[in-house]
């Protein structure tokens, strides 16, 4: 295959790209917009190997061993995965692409170099330095984001003394490196190769720091803030190897998950800054709230709760990530099918930070084949609050503190949330009484209007569920 | 121990102290439950019932009360039943000690612990245990039922082949927890419902129970202690008495509700009201008991004025709705008692500590202990005071701030421009031009379907396997290895995202 015929193939395949991100629009669309992916990522590898770049029988021997061992390991983790462990398997398959990245760079420094003169070989160097660079970060961010999420890490954010100057203390070290790094390439030395791994370690241990810095509640942040380092080290490797089709896509990736991360961040009214800068509510939290007097909670048995329930007319259910923990999307499911037909309006309202990654409620309510058109943002239903009989509030704590809009010391003040409390009743599913990620007090489990029904998410749905179909 | 249930002896009183579902829940905390033969006929539960639900049922009275630890009971005590009672026990009832002064040092010397209902303080924390308002909720309920039984027309508005009706208007007076119960039944039945209290914190729930709030132009809060109204200044009450004389001329039923705490009822509807009302018109008086709010009212009876407005003063309205008022007051009894059985061993206690069952307790151990000291508590929060004022300018920030990262990276980009080679600047194009064309595609998606972005965007990222291909074929065993590895791992990401993303988006259906 000519150089000419490749470049028009890579067109062609950035052209699908785009239009796969286009058909997630929609649920309707969103099926042919990930074949479009599939053609599109097809066309730039055959055109890849089959292109000038490629020769030699034992390229493509590699080649065809190592993707079917890789399409192999894939296709198996996408099987078996639950859809409450999509934010650490994103986050893992986040890590490889870092890793990648920093394969590509290393090999490319080493392979390569010296094809390139003058300004364009300053420039190439800096390319490969940065690469490695985001490369390495997202790498070891992704892994901890991993274990985080998969809870083989503690949530809670690790703060060493000082952190902000060492960060920056890194990020000059980093920059030093790189100065000696670039006259060091200059002269074709090998000593090149010191700095070049100092820098990669370095940047290791800023992607752990970072993220072990970040609370649980701001995974969803992290998430998607890793979602965009990877199309940025895509990028940076496009430039490297002066591939556009590369740079194009990484653009297109990196844009992607900075605006993720830019609504998460808005939906905790959370400047992105701070939530990097890592430690969520440690100067404020915990102050808020404890020495009001905050009243008498009611609690509610199964039986009433079925029997609210079924005399409803308008009833929004509010899942968090206690409802993931539990598993209970199937039993919640049911309870939705059984009220619905009994002529009950059944809704659910997603708060965009609910879960562990943005869209994580939608993706398990959709495997448990809850209809995507009863389930609303937050934006869309928040109005209807008054006219709800009776909301549902599934393992969920700070997206539903009245708190945030009602006091304004209160460290998650001015963050949106629904507002159940304005509806006739809400029922909050609660294990015990204890803080959200947030640390903060909840006087909705106080309101005149609010029940609790204390127990396991699971237990006390699937016993909610027989109460009901019993009625 | 041992509660029992006496039947009321009251003349026309329906209700009963325990129904049938209680009774289970008092036996979970470990108490004996006896009920006098027949205590529930009046309010449809029969012996049968209770029987089934475990309790013991006695027919002789005496007997029922030697043998009490605890008896619950809903009017107070009259002259007989208090010669029953014996020291130690425990009496819980409407007991109302501000009016019954010799009753209360007749139960004193009783030895007995009396526990009052009405007594029960109005904090957040007690409103379970709160049967004033439970009852009062019932009596504005009825309110309204009796004031249409004795209206001549619809309440609701229609128009039908015979001609239009139109709807009646309804005033409700104080807007307490019979006001908006009133406000509420009124409302259902197709009425213009206005109402008007001195409280003005209140017009938010009487909007919300779908009421007009009527307003005064004048500058006054009526609110008072533990929620109650308090009385007004002179030159509130005649604008207040104006703006009934207006309304009374307009509205065919009145419902008042009025009360302020130890005082008789004001008299809010005077006669020259009534007879500037329409004829048919029917007034009810909730406030019967304590004088009335209308200066026509009979108490306990139904009188017509000269100008056929009727005016209902019936003091027993809960018990004309004896089955549900017996439920409510049953479960209030259900609260309390729960609040003084810590233990769930069957075991009474009087812990004086307990704000809430300090306030009930009217006599403890022969020991008179009314009035208690005042709540601390308002049911309605005092509405913090106005925090307006240290409301911050919001800072308007000077424009050249805002403008600051816009010139550095024009610096950085015409910086760019002088030194990098055409070849980068042709790529630095081609990655501005892809973010631009990534910002507007990603905008678009639907919030629903994140989860599944982050899931291909991951796996198209993976273009980075690219580069792996192109090195695979360089010179010597370390690089291609290394490429090698770079192509497996992207493959497990190529594979694997796209794999579950059309797992994930299988699921989303209508």
């Amino acid at each position: 295959m000519s150089e000419g015929l490749v470049t028009v193939s890579y067109i062609g395949a950035t052209i699908l790209f785009i239009l796969t991100l286009g058909g997630l629009s929609n649920q309707e669309t969103a099926r042919r917009g990930n074949i479009y992916g599939i053609v599109g990522m097809t066309l730039a590898i055959v055109a890849t190997v089959f292109g000038p770049a490629v020769s030699g029988i034992t390229s493509y021997i590699i080649i065809a061993v190592m993707m079917g061992a890789g399409a192999a390991v894939g296709i198996i983790l996408a099987r078996k995965v639950e859809m409450t462990q999509m934010p650490e398997l994103v986050a893992i398959l986040h890590s490889l692409v870092g890793l990648a990245a920093v394969l590509v760079g290393y090999v490319s420094f080493m392979g390569d170099s010296g094809t390139y003169t003058g300004v364009e070989k300053v420039i190439h160097e800096v390319e490969i330095y940065v690469g490695i660079l985001i490369g390495a970060v997202t790498f070891s961010g992704s892994v901890i984001a991993f274990g985080k999420l998969s809870g083989k890490i503690g949530g809670n954010p690790l703060l060493l003394p000082a952190r902000h100057w060492l960060n920056l203390g890194l990020l000059l070290i980093t920059i030093w490196l790189g100065s000696w790094f670039l006259s060091a390439a200059e002269a074709h030395s090998a000593s090149a190769f010191i700095p070049l791994i100092f820098m990669t370690i370095i940047a290791l241990a800023f992607g752990v720091h970072m993220v072990m810095a970040i609370g649980g509640a701001d995974m969803p942040v992290v998430v998607s803030m890793l979602n965009s380092y990877s199309g940025w080290a895509a990028s940076a490797t496009g430039f490297m190897l002066s591939n556009d089709l590369l740079i194009v896509v990484g653009a297109l990736v990196g844009s992607s998950g900075a605006i993720l991360s830019y609504i998460m961040c808005r939906a905790m009214n959370r400047n992105f800054i701070s939530v990097i800068a890592g430690g969520f509510g440690t100067t404020s939290g915990g102050s808020s709230g404890g020495d009001e007097e905050q009243g008498e909670i009611q609690a509610i048995e199964t039986d009433e709760v079925a029997q609210i329930l079924s005399d409803a007319s308008e009833v929004m259910i509010i899942p968090g990530y206690g409802m993931a923990v539990a598993q209970a999307q199937h039993t919640v499911n049911e309870i939705t099918q059984s009220l619905r037909k009994k002529g009950v309006n059944v809704r659910f309202g997603i708060h965009p930070v609910a879960g562990r990654m943005p869209g994580h409620m939608n993706v398990l309510l959709a495997e448990a084949k809850v209809p995507y058109d009863i389930v609303f943002e937050m934006d869309e239903i928040n109005e209807d609050f008054p006219d709800i009989d009776v909301s549902v509030v599934i393992g969920a704590n700070d997206i539903v503190n009245p708190s945030a809009q009602e006091d304004p010391n209160s460290p998650i003040a001015g963050m949106p949330v629904l507002e159940c409390w304005k509806g006739k009743t809400t029922v909050v599913l609660k294990r015990s009484m204890a803080t959200g990620y947030a640390g903060v007090q909840n006087p909705l489990f106080f309101k005149e209007n609010t029940r609790m029904y204390f127990g396991d998410a699971k237990e006390s749905l699937d016993s909610l569920l027989k109460a009901i179909q019993s009625d | 121990m041992k509660i029992c249930v006496p039947k009321e002896t009251y003349a026309g009183e329906k209700r009963v102290a325990t129904t049938p579902e209680v009774i289970s829940w008092l036996q979970k905390l470990g108490y004996e439950v006896a009920v006098e033969s027949g205590a529930g006929k009046e309010a449809n539960f029969t012996d049968e019932a209770y029987e089934s639900a475990g309790a013991e049922i006695i027919s002789e009275r005496k007997a029922l009360w030697d043998t009490a630890d605890i008896i619950f009971k809903v009017r107070a005590p009259d002259e007989e039943e208090v010669e029953l009672i014996c020291e130690g026990q425990t009496l819980i009832s409407f007991i109302w000690p501000a009016q019954n002064e010799e009753l209360m040092s007749k139960l004193a010397s009783k030895k007995a612990n009396i526990l009052a209902m009405d007594s029960v303080p109005r904090i957040s924390r007690a409103q379970k245990m709160d049967a004033l308002s439970s009852m009062a909720n019932i009596a504005g309920y009825r309110a309204v039922i009796e004031a249409s039984h004795h209206f001549g027309r619809f309440f609701t508005g229609q128009i039908t082949a015979a001609g239009k009706v139109p709807p009646a208007k309804v005033l409700i007076i104080g807007a307490g927890v019979a006001g908006l119960a009133a406000i509420g039944a009124a409302n259902s039945l197709g009425a213009i419902v206005r109402s008007f209290d001195t409280r003005p914190e209140v017009k938010e729930q009487v909007e919300s129970m779908g009421a007009e709030f009527l307003m005064l132009d004048f500058e006054e809060d009526g609110s008072g202690e533990g929620g109650y109204a308090k009385v007004m200044s002179d030159e509130f009450i005649a604008a207040e008495m104006a703006l009934f004389a207006e309304q009374a001329k307009d509205v065919d039923i009145i419902i008042t509700t009025a009360l302020i705490p130890g005082k008789p009822a004001p008299k809010l509807i005077t006669e020259d009201m009534v007879k500037s009302m329409k004829s048919g018109s029917v007034i009810v008086d909730l406030a019967a008991e304590q004088g009335g709010n209308c200066a026509l009212t009979k108490p306990h009876e139904v009188n017509l004025s000269d100008n056929g407005v009727t005016i209902i003063g019936y003091t027993d309205l809960p018990s004309r709705l004896p089955t549900q008022a017996s439920q409510l007051y049953a479960t209030n009894l259900r609260h309390l008692i729960t609040d003084m059985t810590k233990e769930k061993d069957g075991n009474l206690t009087i812990d004086m500590e307990d704000e809430a069952i300090r306030g009930a307790t009217v006599i403890n151990a022969g020991e008179i202990t009314w009035p208690p000291p005042p709540p601390k508590l308002s049911a309605a929060p005092q509405k913090p005071a106005i925090e307006q004022a240290a409301k911050p300018e919001p800072k308007n920030p000077n424009p050249l701030v805002k403008m600051i990262p816009i010139i550095m990276g024009a610096i950085v980009l015409i910086w760019l421009g002088k030194v990098a080679p055409p070849s980068f600047m042709q790529h630095f194009t081609v990655f501005v031009l892809a973010c631009f064309v990534g910002y507007m595609v990603i905008w678009n998606v639907s919030p629903s379907l994140h989860t599944p972005l982050m899931s291909v965007t991951n796996a198209v990222s993976s273009i980075i396997i690219i580069g792996a291909l192109i090195q695979i074929s360089s010179s010597g065993f370390f690089l291609t290895a290394l490429a090698a590895f770079g192509v497996l791992i992207t493959s497990i990401n190529i594979f694997g995202g796209f794999a579950v993303t059309q797992r994930m988006l299988q699921m989303f259906r209508k």
